[in-house]
């Protein structure tokens, strides 16, 4: 277990070190989510209306933007050699870092909702389950982020091939997640169905992500 | 302890890069393991490391820890240097200890003095000059204690006196009981190692 500890503070500390990019994810998502009210013009009730989408389309994105470097990096230094040469099985070692990865990038995201949420205009009542959906929502995202960034780790440019290879699996987690924030803001369809559902998609990618991403690896490492 | 290798066979690529090949190695024994480029010796070395599949054949370690692979038993010090420039010295090091220690206990500060970087434990790895940055890799195998060293082209980049003081290493790791494998085109300043030729001369 020391193990899995010891690499989980390496990556966070990576993240926050010169280059690693830890806010980027969050910035670029601030940078989207305020770029939509000067696309739209500013009709409150329509922003109002699909904020939570845009909330939901930005927080993929952003957390999309960092994940093909999570094994490239460590491809290219020699040090995904040693990663397999612990005594940890392969997928602990992919699951400490999917999450070092979502707690220096997916958390940041969920911290600056609130702000962003109040810029389109969403209630302050809706903000606690917005942020709720979102909790649950972008662990999924970067689990199945895992998959693609682990098939594209040999791969030079490997960053396009990771968003059309992910961004279509994250579409039933985008759906729920849509559907769950809004009903919370707009109504009148109940909160729990569809947020449970997200939950489960978010527990079945805990599991199933980092088994899928071990074996690409070591498909891949040959 | 004794590592066996019977009839190894490895295919990279849909090519077969050697096959037939045998080896038996006591602790406190070297080999060297020569050949032209491309004939195959960094392929042994990430075979027996368990970073390529062994096509055919048996790899064995008779009398090293029972619940371990070969693999969780070796230290492999590959052309790359695995280590991260926004981390310090001190912290790569330790993080790769920790990482990588199934048994036994971790020694930062003796094997940054032993590779001679105790100076530097706190600077950036950015700033390493290449002989220095392999020679943090070489204090990763004293930080701590694995019996099988697998050495690729263990004194590329190293000046004269790094060399002498990395076969010093070498010696005393053979004299504590270990294994050592290292590929390589020049003497490694091992006293009487034991040969392994792959391919033709």
């Amino acid at each position: 277990m020391s193990a899995f500890v010891s690499l989980l503070k390496r990556d966070m500390r990576l993240a926050v070190r010169v280059g690693g990019g830890a806010l980027m994810g969050a910035f670029f998502f601030l940078i989207v989510v305020v770029m939509v009210p000067f696309a739209m013009g500013p009709d409150l009730n329509l922003l109002s209306r699909i904020g939570p989408a845009i909330l939901w389309i930005g927080a993929l994105l952003a957390s999309l933007l960092a994940l093909d470097r999570l094994f490239a990096t460590d491809h290219e230094d020699g040090s995904l050699d040693l990663l397999m040469m612990g005594g940890m099985p392969l997928e602990l070692v992919v699951a400490a870092k999917a999450i070092a990865h979502w707690l220096s990038t997916g958390l940041p995201l969920v911290l600056i909702t609130p702000l962003l949420a109040l810029m389109l205009n969403v209630e302050l009542r809706a903000m606690g389950p917005l942020m709720l959906t979102l909790t649950v929502g972008t662990p999924a995202l970067t689990f199945i982020g895992l998959v693609g960034a682990a098939l594209s780790v040999a791969l030079r440019r490997g960053g396009l091939l990771l968003a059309v290879l992910v961004l279509p699996l994250t579409v039933p987690v985008l759906i729920f997640g849509v559907a769950a924030a809004n009903a919370a803001i707009v109504g009148p369809t109940p909160f729990g169905p569809p947020f449970t559902i997200l939950c489960g998609l978010s527990l079945m990618s805990l599991v199933v992500g980092p088994v899928a991403a071990a074996a690409a690896l070591r498909h891949g490492l040959e | 302890m004794q590592l066996i290798g019977d009839n190894l066979q490895c295919v990279r690529g849909g090519r077969e890069v050697f096959a037939g090949l045998n080896f038996s190695l006591m602790d406190g024994e070297a080999l060297v393991v020569t050949g032209r480029n491309g004939a195959g010796k960094s392929s042994l070395l990430r075979v027996i490391a368990g970073l390529v599949r062994l096509a055919g054949g048996r790899l064995e370690l008779d009398g090293g820890l029972p619940e371990a692979t070969v693999a969780e038993q070796a230290h492999y010090l590959g052309h790359q240097d695995a280590l991260k420039p926004s981390l310090s010295v001190a912290e790569n090091l330790q993080f790769w200890a920790e990482f990588l220690r199934i048994e036994g206990g971790i020694e930062i500060i003796p094997a940054l003095q032993a590779v001679d970087l105790a100076p530097l434990a706190d600077l950036p790895a950015a700033y390493l000059s290449a002989g220095q940055r392999r020679r943090l890799s070489i204090a990763r195998l004293i930080a701590l204690k694995r019996p099988i060293w697998l050495l690729d082209e263990p004194t590329s980049a190293l000046d004269v006196a790094s060399q002498a003081r990395l076969a010093n290493l070498m010696r005393g790791h053979l004299a504590g009981g270990g294994l050592i494998i290292a590929a390589t085109h020049g003497p490694v300043g091992l006293d009487n190692p034991r040969e392994l030729q792959i391919g033709p001369a």
